[in-house]
């Protein structure tokens, strides 16, 4: 599993960021577009491209994107 | 001379299913005279063809197009999406009707009814959002039915119970799109004089008439006209909304 792969699975949730703002260390809770609609669809990408159902407490522990890559990365090794 | 005309369609482009008859072709004339290009798909290949040459040519720029696909097939829905454009507007319109009493509904036409007028559409709405293919700004239009979500009637209830399903699939859809500035509405016809009511006789046709105060059916025009309107900025505040258009049918 590779956090270049995951980024732009991540990105693709989003319609108005610019791709350049999405990055390992992207907090993303504070991106303008973040919003509890694309918090379903990034959970949602997570279980179709990886297997891996991600609760809400996960979410909102994953400070950066790289933090919600491991996360799913420790998940999908279970 | 005065361009007022906030019903206008002017350079959008519009995908239509179902686009070989009935509404749909009526649909797609309207959006052209209101300046739109329209994408049609239907099953019916030799129908479409003839729809298709038909239409007046779209003022856009771009050519009208159509898409010969059974949208029931995987394949063949994900092969309308590659084809597709852009859209600013979808009519989702294709269906079928069949009147079975209760006792005599099958599973098979349980499922064929359903895959052809609830899953088509929610699972072609779903790939246009999934490739992006959706501008913002852009309106999602269903063709309902006053059967099943104002009226019930005899022998009608596996399609009544697909147009529930569209007319909450179709609120739910507008919830979801609307911070992405994507509308989503449905038209609820009565009778329409189209194919999909063959099935009556001329008398049972006369009969039903008496139940609708204007003391007639639609014309498929009549339901283009809403679903342009729902399609244009005129109804820039309108989502989640299902226009009924029944000639007054359910009043009573």
């Amino acid at each position: 599993m590779e956090i270049k792969e995951f980024i732009e699975h991540f990105a693709e949730q989003f319609d108005d960021t610019e791709l350049s703002e999405f990055k390992p260390e992207t907090v993303f809770h504070e991106l303008d577009e973040y919003s509890s609609l694309i918090a379903l669809s990034i959970i949602a990408m997570a279980d179709e491209e990886y297997g891996v159902t991600l609760n809400a407490n996960e979410m909102s522990a994953a400070v950066t994107i790289e933090d919600l890559f491991n996360t799913v990365k420790a998940k999908a090794g279970e | 001379m005065n361009s007022y005309n906030p019903f206008s369609l002017k350079g959008k482009t519009i995908l239509i299913t179902g686009g070989a008859g009935g509404i749909g072709t009526a649909t797609a004339q309207t959006c052209i005279e209101l300046g739109a290009r329209v994408i049609l798909t239907d099953i019916r290949e030799d129908a479409l063809r003839a729809t298709l040459e038909s239409l007046p040519t779209s003022m856009t720029g771009e050519p009208n197009l159509c898409f010969t696909a059974d949208l029931t097939n995987a394949e063949q829905l994900a092969a309308l999406v590659d084809f597709c454009p852009k859209i600013d507007g979808l009519v989702c319109n294709a269906g079928v009707m069949k009147l079975t009493l209760t006792q005599f509904i099958t599973e098979e036409e349980l499922s064929r009814i359903q895959k052809i007028n609830l899953n088509a559409p929610i699972l072609l709405t779903r790939s246009l959002l999934k490739k992006k293919k959706i501008n913002k700004g852009g309106s999602l239009v269903f063709t309902a039915s006053a059967a099943g979500v104002y009226r019930v009637s005899i022998g009608n209830g596996i399609y009544a119970t697909t147009k529930c399903g569209i007319d909450a699939f179709m609120r739910t859809v507008a919830l979801e799109l609307g911070p992405k500035g994507i509308r989503c509405n449905s038209v609820n016809p009565g009778m329409v004089e189209t194919a999909l009511i063959g099935s009556f006789t001329e008398e049972e046709k006369e009969k039903e008439k008496l139940n609708y105060p204007l003391r007639r059916f639609a014309k498929p025009e009549d339901i283009a006209f809403g679903i342009a309107y729902l399609l244009s900025d005129a109804s820039s505040f309108v989502t989640g909304t299902a226009l009924k258009i029944d000639g007054g049918m359910t009043l009573s």
